[in-house]
C-alpha cells in the first residue's frame, strides 16, 4: 500500500490532487484501540454485575436450611418462636409492607404538591434554596431518625395526635386500641420523612421537564396556574412520578434502624396503627448477633433474602415505568 | 346572566388557584420545616457535648471524665476513604461503559441491577461483607466494612458518573474523535476532565450517603475503644458509636451519642453544600 | 486551658502518625453481653493503665452475639449472660477444641415501672409479674396488686409489658425466674434469649436502653432491667417478694445473699434465681465468660488468661464502684482454678 503518510496527518484530508490520504495503519490502530478499550472497560460491569449475583446467592444459600425446613408456608406462618425452633416469616412480612405503604401514602402528597412548587411557583432562589434543604433530609442519619421518633414524635402522638385521631375517627378499627406512642403509625410518620427527598426531587426533575408547549397550551386556554399544574402537567409526568413513587417505596422497605427503634418490636399482626409491629429489617438487626442455632440464623437469612425478592419486585416495577415515560419522549 | 355566571366561575376558579398555589406552597414549607426541626433538635441536644475533648480524646468509661469520639472520626474518615477507593474505579468504570455503550439489552440489565442494589437494605450487604471477609479470616477488620460501604456506594456512583458523561456536550466528543483520538484517548484526556465536577458531585454525595450507615457495621467493622489506623483490625466508627452510646443508661454517654450525631449531620451537610454550590457552578462556567 | 486543648490535639495528631511502632501493644477482643459492658469498660481501661503492653477491645453485640464470633474465633475471649447450652458447646468445641467457662460477675435485674404519682418500692409478688407478662393481669389496679399495695393509690391504667426486642442473656434470666414461678409461663413460653411475649399488650425496646427509654415514655408500663440502668435513670423499681415471701429492692446485699444461697453453680447448673434463702432477691444471674482451654496462638492465650485472671481478682472491686456485685469467694475460686486449667 502505498501511504503517504507524517504522524499528525489527519487521515481523511483531501489533498490538492483529490487523492485522499488515508493511513490503513493508523486506522486499525483506532479501530483496535476502541475495541480493547470496550474490552477493558467492560470488566467493571462485569464484577458489579458478579457482586450483586453473588450477594444474591449468598442469601439464598443461607436460607436454604430454614427453606427446606418450612418451605413456602415460611411466608404465611405468623409463629415466631426462637425458643421451640418455630419460625415464619408473616408479621414481618405485613409490617414491613404496612408501614412502607403507608410512609408512601403520607410522603407522595405532600412531596409531590411540594415538587410542583419548586417547580412552578417558587421564585427560583426559593425553589433552590428549599429544594436543597428537602434533599438534606436524605442526608440525616438513620439512627438520628429513630432517636428523634422515640424521644419527641412517640410522646407527641401518644399525648396529643392519638387522642386526638381516637376520639374522632376512634370508630374506624385502624384507630382502635391503646396508643403507646410508639407503634405502626410512628414507624410510618418517620419513615415517610425520611423518603420525602426521593420523590420531591424526581418529582420536581419531571415536572421542570414538561415541554414548554403543554404549559403555555393551558395557559393560552384560560387555565388558572393551579389548573395547568392540576390538570395539564402533572397527568403529563403520571407515569414518572408512578416511578419515582415505587423507588421511594423500595427505600422504605430496607429502612433498618430508624424503623426498630419507633416500631415497638411485636412480632403480631394488628389492625390498629396505633398497635407496635415489626419488619423484616428491624427484626433481623434485632436477632441476628444472638441466633446461635443454625435454623434460627437461617430463618432470619431467609427473611434478609424475602426483601431482597421484594424489592427486586419494588424496583423492576419502578424502572419500567420510568423508562415507559422516557421512551415516550 | 351568562357573563356574571362565567364571571363568578372565574373568581372561584382563581380562588382555587390561590389556595392550591398555597397548598403546595405549605408542603414544601412543611418538608423543608421538618429538617430544620430536625437540625435544631439534634443541635440542642449535642452543642453541649462539644468541646475540644470530644473530637480528639478516645471514649472513656463510666465515671472518668473527658473522653469523645476522636477515634470514631478517624475510623469513619479511614472506612469511607477505602471505600472511595474501592468503589471509585469499579463505579466509574461502569459508568463510562454505560455511557459509551449504553444502548441494548446488556446495558439496560445492568442499569435495573443497579437500581435493585441501590433498595436493598444495607445490613444484607453487611451480612454479605461478613461472610466474604470476616469469617474466612477469622477477625473483623475495617476493611470489611469498607466492602460493605463501598457497595452502598455503587449505585450512586455509577448512575451520577453515566450523567456527568451524557452531560458534556457531544461537539466535544465529536470534535476530539474527527481530530483522529481514540475512544479511549476521548474518554480519559478530553471528557474525564469535562464530567470531573460532576464526577466529584456523585463521589461526594456516595460518601454523604455511607457516612450515616450503622447497621452494615454491626458485624463487620466491630468497633473499638482504641485509635487504631491499622485497617486490617477492628476500628471506630461514629455513626456506630452513636447508636452504642445511646442505648447505654449513662447520661454522659448519651451526650457524647448526641455531640456525635450533630457531627455526622454537619459533615453530611458541609459534604451536600460543597457538593451542590461550589462544584456546580464551576462546571457550568466552562 | 487553650495549652492543654492543643496538647490534646497534638497527642492526637501523635497517634495518628506514630501507629507502627507506638501502638506495640497486642490488642485482645472479647465480644458478648451488654449486661457486664460497663463493668468491663472501667476493669479493662484500668488493666491497660497497669499494663501497657496490652489493650482489650470488648464490644458488647449480645450474648448470643459473644458465643457466635467466640466459636467463629473472630475473638479471643466471649462473654455472655447465659452459658452455652448443649448444642452451642458442641459446635464450639468442634470448632476450637474444649471450651472453658467461668463467672465474671453478678448482677440482679429490677422491675421497672412507670406508673404516675408511684415511686420506688411498690410491693409485687413473683405471681403478679408472671400474670402481667402472660397477659393475666391487665390494669394497674387490678386487687390482686391492690392487696399487697393498700398505701397506694392505683389508677385504672393499662399495663404495657415491655420485654427485649434484641435477643439477650437478660431476658434469659427473666423468662428462668419466670418459668420457675409459673408453670403457666414454663409450659407456653419457657426459657430463652429471645421468646415469645404472650401478652397482647407487650411492646419490645431494643437493648436495656431502649426498654428504659419506652418505659420511661409510657404511662402504665412495666419492664425488666439491669440494676444499673434503673439506678442511673431514676426509673421506679418494685419490691419484689421472694420465695421466703419477704419483700426486697435488689440491692447489693439481696444478690449477694442469692448467689450466698447456692454456692455451687457450674456452667451447666448456673441458674439462681428464686432461691429460697431468706434475705434473697429472686432475679439474679451470673455473667460468664468463655475461652478456649488449647487455643492455638499461645503467646495470645496467655496474656487472654492474665487479664481474665486479674478481671475475677483485683478487678472485682471495680464491678462494686459501676453498681455491679463482685464474685463470691466459692465462684471467684472456681473462676480461678478453670481459668488455669488453660494451655498456655
Amino acid at each position: 500500500m502505498s501511504v503517504e503518510v507524517q504522524t499528525g496527518a489527519q487521515p481523511l484530508d483531501a489533498s490538492p490532487s483529490g487523492r485522499v490520504i488515508v493511513d490503513r495503519a493508523l486506522v486499525a490502530r483506532l479501530k483496535l484501540s476502541d475495541v480493547s478499550f470496550r474490552i477493558a472497560l467492560t470488566v467493571a460491569p462485569l464484577i458489579y454485575v458478579a457482586l450483586i449475583v453473588a450477594l444474591f446467592l449468598m442469601l439464598a444459600k443461607g436460607s436454604s436450611e430454614a427453606f427446606a425446613k418450612f418451605g413456602l408456608s415460611f411466608t404465611w406462618n405468623s409463629v415466631w418462636n426462637p425458643v421451640t425452633g418455630q419460625f415464619g416469616g408473616l408479621p414481618f412480612i405485613y409490617g414491613t409492607i404496612v408501614s412502607s405503604f403507608l410512609a408512601l401514602l403520607l410522603a407522595a402528597p405532600v412531596g409531590i404538591y411540594a415538587a410542583a412548587y419548586l417547580a412552578e411557583f417558587a421564585p427560583p432562589l426559593l425553589s433552590k434554596t428549599l429544594g436543597f434543604m428537602i434533599e438534606l433530609l436524605a442526608a440525616v442519619p438513620s439512627v438520628v431518625y429513630g432517636l428523634w421518633g422515640l424521644f419527641v414524635l412517640a410522646p407527641i402522638i401518644r399525648n396529643y395526635f392519638g387522642p386526638a385521631v381516637q376520639s374522632v375517627l376512634g370508630f374506624l378499627p385502624i384507630f382502635q386500641g391503646p396508643i403507646y406512642g410508639i407503634g405502626m403509625l410512628t414507624a410510618a410518620i418517620i419513615l415517610s420523612i425520611m423518603i420525602l427527598p426521593t420523590v420531591t426531587a424526581i418529582s420536581r426533575d419531571l415536572i421542570q421537564a414538561v415541554p414548554a408547549a403543554q404549559r403555555e397550551g393551558s395557559l393560552a386556554l384560560g387555565a388558572t396556574r393551579w389548573e395547568t399544574v392540576q390538570n395539564v402537567l402533572l397527568p403529563y409526568v403520571k407515569t414518572g412520578i408512578f416511578g419515582a413513587l415505587v423507588l421511594a417505596l423500595g427505600r422504605a422497605l430496607g429502612e433498618t434502624i430508624a424503623a426498630t427503634m419507633v416500631i415497638g418490636n411485636r412480632p403480631h399482626i394488628s389492625a390498629s396503627l396505633f398497635a407496635p409491629g415489626y419488619t423484616l429489617a428491624s427484626v433481623i438487626a434485632n436477632e441476628f448477633t444472638e441466633a446461635t442455632s443454625s435454623i434460627y440464623t437461617s430463618a432470619l437469612i431467609e427473611l434478609g433474602f424475602l426483601l431482597f425478592i421484594v424489592s427486586l419486585i419494588v424496583n423492576g416495577v419502578a424502572r419500567l415505568m420510568l423508562w415507559t415515560i422516557m421512551r415516550q419522549r | 346572566m351568562a357573563e356574571v355566571t362565567a364571571s363568578r366561575s372565574v373568581k372561584v376558579r382563581h380562588m382555587m388557584s390561590t389556595l392550591g398555589t398555597a397548598g403546595t406552597a405549605f408542603c414544601a414549607g412543611l418538608a423543608s420545616g421538618l429538617l430544620l426541626l430536625l437540625l435544631v433538635y439534634v443541635t440542642i441536644q449535642g452543642i453541649g457535648a462539644l468541646n475540644p475533648s470530644f473530637f480528639f480524646d478516645v471514649p472513656k468509661p463510666v465515671g472518668v471524665p473527658g473522653g469523645g469520639v476522636g477515634n470514631g472520626i478517624l475510623g469513619s474518615t479511614i472506612m469511607i476513604g477505602i471505600a472511595g477507593l474501592l468503589s471509585a474505579p469499579i463505579g466509574i468504570g461502569c459508568g463510562i461503559y454505560l455511557a459509551n455503550f449504553g444502548r441494548g439489552p446488556a446495558a439496560a440489565g445492568v442499569r435495573y441491577l443497579s437500581d435493585v442494589l441501590a433498595g436493598i437494605p444495607s445490613i444484607a450487604i453487611g451480612l454479605f461483607a461478613y461472610t466474604l471477609f470476616v469469617q474466612p479470616f477469622g477477625h473483623f477488620s475495617a476493611f470489611s466494612a469498607s466492602v460493605a460501604l463501598g457497595i452502598l456506594m455503587l449505585p450512586l456512583i455509577v448512575r451520577t458518573t453515566e450523567e456527568a458523561f451524557r452531560a458534556v456536550p457531544s461537539e466535544i466528543r465529536e470534535g476530539s474523535l474527527a481530530l483522529g483520538l481514540t475512544t479511549f484517548s476521548t474518554t480519559m484526556r478530553v471528557l474525564l476532565p469535562a464530567a470531573r465536577p460532576l464526577l466529584a458531585t456523585g463521589l461526594i454525595l456516595a460518601i454523604a450517603r455511607v457516612s450515616g450507615e450503622t447497621a452494615p457495621l454491626l458485624f463487620t467493622a466491630f468497633g473499638s475503644q482504641f485509635w487504631e489506623t491499622n485497617p486490617f483490625a477492628p476500628m471506630a466508627e461514629l455513626s456506630l458509636q452513636v447508636f452504642t452510646y445511646a442505648i447505654s443508661p449513662y447520661a454522659e454517654w448519651h451526650r457524647i451519642a448526641w455531640g456525635g450525631a450533630l457531627v455526622l449531620i454537619v459533615v453530611v451537610f458541609l459534604l451536600n453544600v460543597a457538593a451542590r454550590v461550589v462544584i456546580k457552578p464551576v462546571a457550568k462556567s466552562r | 486551658m487553650k495549652i492543654a486543648v492543643a496538647r490534646r490535639a497534638l497527642v492526637g495528631l501523635l497517634a495518628l502518625t506514630l501507629t507502627g511502632p507506638a501502638l506495640a501493644a497486642t490488642q485482645l477482643t472479647g465480644a458478648g453481653a451488654t449486661f457486664p459492658y460497663p463493668f468491663f469498660s472501667k476493669a479493662f481501661y484500668e488493666y491497660s493503665q497497669t499494663h501497657k503492653d496490652v489493650t482489650v477491645n470488648y464490644q458488647s453485640i449480645g450474648s448470643g452475639g459473644g458465643i457466635q464470633q467466640f466459636t467463629q474465633k473472630t475473638v479471643d475471649f466471649g462473654a455472655s449472660d447465659v452459658p452455652m447450652n448443649v448444642d452451642e458447646l458442641k459446635t464450639a468445641t468442634a470448632a476450637g477444641g474444649p471450651v472453658l467457662q467461668f463467672p465474671d460477675t453478678l448482677g440482679g435485674e429490677a422491675i421497672a415501672y412507670n406508673i404516675p404519682g408511684i415511686k420506688t418500692g411498690m410491693k409485687l409478688t413473683r405471681q403478679i409479674v408472671a400474670d402481667i407478662y402472660l397477659g393475666n393481669i391487665k390494669t394497674w389496679n387490678d386487687p390482686a396488686i391492690a392487696k399487697i399495695n393498700p398505701d397506694l393509690k392505683l389508677p385504672a391504667t393499662p399495663i404495657v409489658a415491655v420485654n427485649r426486642s434484641d435477643g439477650s442473656g437478660t431476658t434469659y434470666i427473666f423468662t428462668d425466674f419466670l418459668s420457675n414461678v409459673s408453670t403457666q409461663w414454663k409450659a407456653k413460653v419457657g426459657a430463652g434469649k429471645s421468646v415469645e411475649w404472650p401478652a397482647p399488650s407487650s411492646v419490645g425496646g431494643k437493648g436495656n436502653e431502649g426498654v428504659a427509654g419506652v418505659v420511661r415514655q409510657t404511662p402504665g408500663a412495666i419492664g425488666y432491667l439491669e440494676l444499673a440502668y434503673v439506678l442511673e435513670n431514676a426509673i421506679p423499681y418494685a419490691q419484689l417478694q421472694n420465695k421466703a415471701g419477704k419483700y426486697l429492692l435488689p440491692t447489693t446485699e439481696s444478690i449477694r445473699a442469692a448467689a450466698a444461697s447456692k454456692p455451687n453453680c457450674t456452667p451447666t447448673n448456673f441458674s439462681i434465681v428464686d432461691t429460697s434463702a431468706p434475705d434473697a432477691y429472686p432475679i439474679v444471674g451470673y455473667s460468664w465468660m468463655m475461652v478456649f482451654q488449647k487455643p492455638a496462638d499461645k503467646a495470645r492465650a496467655k496474656m487472654v488468661r492474665d487479664v481474665l485472671t486479674w478481671l475475677v481478682t483485683q478487678g472485682q472491686p471495680i464491678a462494686a464502684s459501676v453498681k455491679y456485685v463482685p464474685l463470691p469467694d466459692i465462684m471467684q475460686k472456681q473462676a480461678i482454678s478453670t481459668l488455669q486449667k488453660m494451655d498456655v
